[in-house]
């Protein structure tokens, strides 16, 4: 857990991730982040609480009479169990461990000494480990919809601020930024859109569908 | 330690329940939660896009997993129809997608030389979810209508971030407090 977490996961995101309306992609920065905050676990915990009074509240619809007792016969069946969720692992906090199956990443180099490994990604969006070394910048890109910013490893600084290991970054779509890695150890973040990059300049945006961002 | 007299006299009757549940494997106290439940569940998974057909199934499934995750049951963290509300709404997800939703890791569950749950805590928690209810009752139509259908999974996040009214504030400050003393009691255990 970090105490010095600045910036969170927006409470809207919270009430989505406890709904199950939310992506794979943003779900595993909200899972990751919520390993390192006990600010937004505690807001998750609440919108869980909603859930509950809705459950409470909502208009009941009768369950058949035998309902209960087809419950009971399965009872005391022998259950399989479930296989134990991963520890963090260094910098890697276990809902990403579990995303890269317990492997270490898988890093392709985007140029620049920048390097991705994909982790995940579907109709819902994609979600990415970047590493980035010391004062280099991350090419200026853009994006449709939204993408989120965990840093798990060092800082980085755009033109919004300054962000710290478990902060995450919200960009929306019109936010058009360059991020730069702090002085110091290699940044390494993980980034989620619900819909792909768009890379404002000319190369990068050739390379898009070969690296699938 | 809380006795277990004291507790039934000042818990609500579902988290008496769950924790005979828990802790005593008590079938008569599972069938208690399940009349209580059961068809808001049924309603509820309706509500939320179930086929009729299903909804039961669903039901039985979640009730089910109440009984056989009923250890991770942790009234100073959770009120009952909250972690219940978590339990269906995993196993609906599970019902539409392929893959395993990511979830946050878990934390230590308290250990066994533990005093037993805050009773403090414990009720502080169920009156405030008692108070979010009513906070839900109050609301206008209109307005209520959007926030249940936030916690359906009917709206995106950014159709939520229209859908508010429901003060989070307080039970987010309460179970906050609830976490600082769970950090703090495994610290004091690494510690020993």
């Amino acid at each position: 857990m970090n105490a010095n977490i600045s910036h969170h996961i927006p409470s809207e995101i919270l009430a989505a991730y406890a709904a199950g309306s939310l992506g794979q992609a943003f779900s595993l920065v909200v899972a990751a982040h919520v390993s390192l905050c006990d600010e937004c676990r505690a807001e998750l915990a609440a919108h869980e609480a909603a859930g509950g009074a809705v459950l409470d509240t909502t208009a009941a619809a009768a369950v058949s009479p035998d309902l209960f007792s087809r419950v009971l016969d399965h009872l005391d069946d022998p259950v399989e169990p479930e296989p134990a969720p991963r520890a963090r692992d260094g910098v890697f906090p276990g809902p990403i461990m579990d995303a890269l199956k317990g492997k270490a990443p898988r890093w392709k180099s985007l140029g620049g000494g920048v390097k991705q490994c994909l982790i995940g990604g579907d109709t819902d969006g994609l979600s990415r480990l970047l590493f980035i070394p010391p004062k280099t910048a991350v090419p200026d890109h853009g994006h449709h919809g939204t993408e989120l910013t965990l840093v798990l490893q060092g800082g980085f600084a755009d033109e919004t601020g300054h962000f710290d290991v478990g902060d995450v970054e919200v960009a929306d779509a019109d936010l058009d930024h360059t991020p730069v890695a702090d002085a110091g150890a290699p940044c390494i973040v993980l980034a989620a859109t619900d819909a792909p990059l768009k890379f404002n300049t000319f190369l990068p945006r050739l390379l898009q569908p070969l690296f699938g961002i | 330690m809380t006795s277990q007299a004291e507790r039934n006299r000042s818990y609500s009757e579902q988290t008496v329940w769950m924790l005979a549940i828990r802790d005593q494997r008590d079938k008569a106290a599972f069938a208690k939660l399940f009349d209580h439940y059961a068809a808001r569940l049924k309603g509820f998974v309706m509500r939320a896009g179930a086929p009729k057909a299903q909804a039961e199934d669903i039901v039985q499934e979640v009730m089910l997993t109440v009984w056989r995750k009923a250890h991770l049951f942790d009234p100073e963290r959770a009120q009952v129809s909250s972690w219940i509300y978590q339990i269906a709404r995993n196993r609906q997800i599970d019902v539409i997608r392929k893959e395993a939703r990511p979830v946050p890791e878990a934390l230590a569950n308290e250990d066994e030389s533990d005093d037993g749950p805050d009773a403090g805590q414990v009720i502080a928690l169920e009156q405030e979810t008692d108070k979010l209810r009513q906070a839900l009752e109050k609301l206008a139509p209109a307005q209520r209508e959007m926030i249940e259908r936030a916690y359906l999974g009917d709206l995106t996040h950014t159709e939520i971030r229209e859908a508010t009214g429901l003060p989070l504030g307080t039970i987010k400050s309460r179970i906050r407090l609830g976490l600082e003393r769970l950090r703090h009691e495994l610290k004091d255990l690494r510690q020993e």
